[in-house]
């Protein structure tokens, strides 16, 4: 069996006295899409935070390659090639597509002006940001400096998914990226999302929308109580199965036995 | 929705354009949407047309010695709403500004005229107390977490009690700067510019809006503070270091009373302890009328240079009309709130 790409083991994040995450462990291998679910509060967040550098568990160990890392900020995650779409999306709403998507990766102009005024290379930012677009069928969207508030739910969670496939070499998490979006727009961030696995990034999706899990996951970690209770195959399981293991209603074979 | 060609996202990359719908606007809404992406136009507007209101009720308003009059009132307050600007686009607000810049006149007077230093040394330093005034403010609101409305409601007492300390309270005069240390008044220097007379202070203001139009538009540094001051949580997840953008907004601001205070100098003649004491609220003004959005991260930074000319247009036909002070501030009072106004509603645009 491959190595995992991502692994975690035993990581531990209490606040005060609510243990968020209780010696939960993960795996992503490469290539593949895993789907985290879990009911509300059973410590989803805190595990993907933890994996994307939002926060610092205080025990327990993250691996990438196999190597040890640990993450001070998402900024540390985002060059360890972790790129995470949050629910929020995280976008500027009166920032052009552009400058949203090369937030805090500004691409500088290498000459003079450049070099000693931090002048943007603006027309090679637009170029790429219209490229990545366009690489996932994105763009339908007119202006690549029209400001984000102007596009739909689904464009902008397009050009937050655009973003960070863009720069997300190793990982790309997906927190609940169809939560807010119509059924029409649903399905074409399912569509992007098996667009970029096609590319050989793996994906990590929270998911709360069970149908959305099981038609593009391809193994679903399944997280109860701060821990990771099984990971189970789609194929082999139902989704009432999954949603009877996530609350408790059921015990999965696999940890009865 | 559910029957119009969807415009998100399309199989086919190469496929042409989208088209939103756009016959069903009505002109309201056309407006609306022409305003909320080039915001400056508001204040532009309403420049020419008071321009205009006042070229004709009194026809010496057009002369060129008239408007370079105005720009030369402006250019003090205008120069400090540059710094009020940034702070204003970070979603803060900074009422110590004017006390910083009667502070630093103070400090650079004191340091040339009472202690002999050297006056290019004096204002270096007196620009670097600037710097500190906005370190401390920054300091406060990004290490504290205060707001930043209490933390420089707290600088403005205790930058005026400084002020008042280092000044004695007394007045460096006309004269004695002459004799003393007359590159402090270099900023009140005329020249003529066919039948213009401006000031050096003029062309500050105009420089001081050049270069923050280049950071705030041209360098990474213009596209986080606006970031940080649209949504700091966003820009915190995109990977921007939201604290030290906010710092390094107020220490530039700071930086910038530094120069309005040098350039003050110029302007008033003699450095005053007591001078310049609606500065705060007039830079204010200024911004808000120039169209920058109080919630932060929205507006031109050539908008508060538009806002501080609108209030000078305004006071000056006023006063050529004859009408009494009064209806300057009352003119002053609505302009404000009408700013306001456009841009709540702006801001309500619907995509």
């Amino acid at each position: 069996m491959t190595e995992p790409l991502l692994s975690a083991r035993n990581l531990v994040k209490r606040y005060g006295r609510v243990t968020a995450m209780d010696h939960a462990d993960f795996d992503l291998y490469p290539g593949e899409i895993l789907a985290v679910i879990g009911d509300n509060g059973a410590g989803k967040s805190s595990l993907i935070k933890a994996l994307s550098g939002a926060v610092r568990p205080d025990e327990g160990e993250i691996r990438l390659d196999g190597k040890p890392i640990s993450f001070d900020s998402p900024l540390d995650a985002r060059k360890a090639g972790i790129e995470t779409v949050y629910q929020t999306l995280a976008l500027s709403p009166a920032l052009s597509i552009s400058d949203n998507m090369f937030m805090g990766r500004e691409i500088v102009r290498k000459n003079f002006m450049g070099k000693f005024f931090g002048m943007l290379d603006k027309p090679a930012m637009d170029s790429f940001a219209r490229e990545k677009l366009s690489e996932l069928g994105l763009m339908t969207i007119q202006n690549i400096s029209q400001p984000v508030e102007t596009l739909s739910g689904g464009q902008r969670q397009g050009v937050a998914v655009a973003r960070a496939a863009a720069f997300g070499s190793r990982v790309i998490i997906l927190d609940e990226p169809t939560a807010a979006l119509g059924v029409k727009e649903s399905r074409r961030v399912l569509d992007l999302i098996q667009d970029v696995r096609s590319r050989g990034i793996p994906i990590v999706l929270i998911s709360h929308n069970m149908p959305h899990v099981f038609e593009v996951a391809d193994r679903i970690h399944i997280h109860r109580l701060g821990k990771r209770l099984c990971v189970i195959n789609p194929k082999e399981h139902s989704m009432s199965d999954a949603v009877a293991y996530m609350t408790g209603a059921k015990v999965p074979d696999e940890v009865a036995a | 929705m559910s029957d119009s060609p969807d415009p998100v996202v399309q199989r086919n990359a190469g496929e042409t354009v989208a088209q939103f719908d756009h016959h069903s606007r009505s002109l309201l809404d056309r407006t609306q949407h022409f305003l909320h992406q080039y915001p400056t136009m508001v204040p532009v507007i309403v420049l020419v047309l008071s321009l205009i209101a006042f070229g004709m009720i009194s026809p010496n308003f057009f002369s060129a010695f008239n408007l370079s009059l105005i720009l030369q009132q402006v250019a003090v307050v205008g120069t400090l709403a540059a710094a009020q600007s940034l702070v204003i686009l970070t979603a803060g607000i900074d009422l110590s500004v004017g006390a910083v810049m009667v502070l630093i006149s103070v400090i650079m007077g004191n340091l040339a005229v009472n202690f002999g230093i050297p006056v290019p040394i004096a204002i270096v330093i007196g620009l670097a107390c600037g710097a500190g005034t906005g370190a401390l403010n920054g300091l406060l609101v990004t290490r504290l977490k205060l707001p930043p409305f209490i933390t420089t409601l707290g600088t403005w007492n205790i930058f005026l009690a400084l002020n008042y300390y280092l000044s004695g309270r007394e007045t460096i005069r006309s004269q004695t700067l002459d004799a003393e240390a007359s590159l402090l008044k270099f900023f009140g220097t005329r020249f003529n510019l066919g039948g213009a007379v401006l000031t050096y202070g003029v062309i500050l203001m105009i420089i001081v809006f050049a270069v923050l139009y280049y950071a705030l538009y041209k360098t990474a540094w213009g596209r986080r503070v606006y970031a940080v001051g649209d949504d700091p949580e966003s820009a915190a997840l995109a990977g921007i270091q939201t604290k030290k953008v906010l710092m390094s907004v107020y220490v530039v601001a700071g930086v910038i009373c530094g120069l309005a205070a040098w350039s003050s100098i110029g302007r008033v003649g003699s450095i005053s302890p007591t001078s310049f004491f609606e500065a705060n609220l007039e830079s204010i003004t200024a911004v808000v009328i120039g169209g920058i959005s109080l919630f932060g991260g929205r507006g031109s930074i050539l908008g508060p240079l538009i806002g501080a000319l609108i209030v000078g247009v305004f006071n000056s036909g006023l006063r050529l009309a004859g009408v009494d002070v009064l209806w300057q501030l009352f003119a002053t009072g609505w302009l404000i709130i009408f700013a306001v106004a456009i841009d709540q509603w702006i801001r309500k645009v619907s995509s």
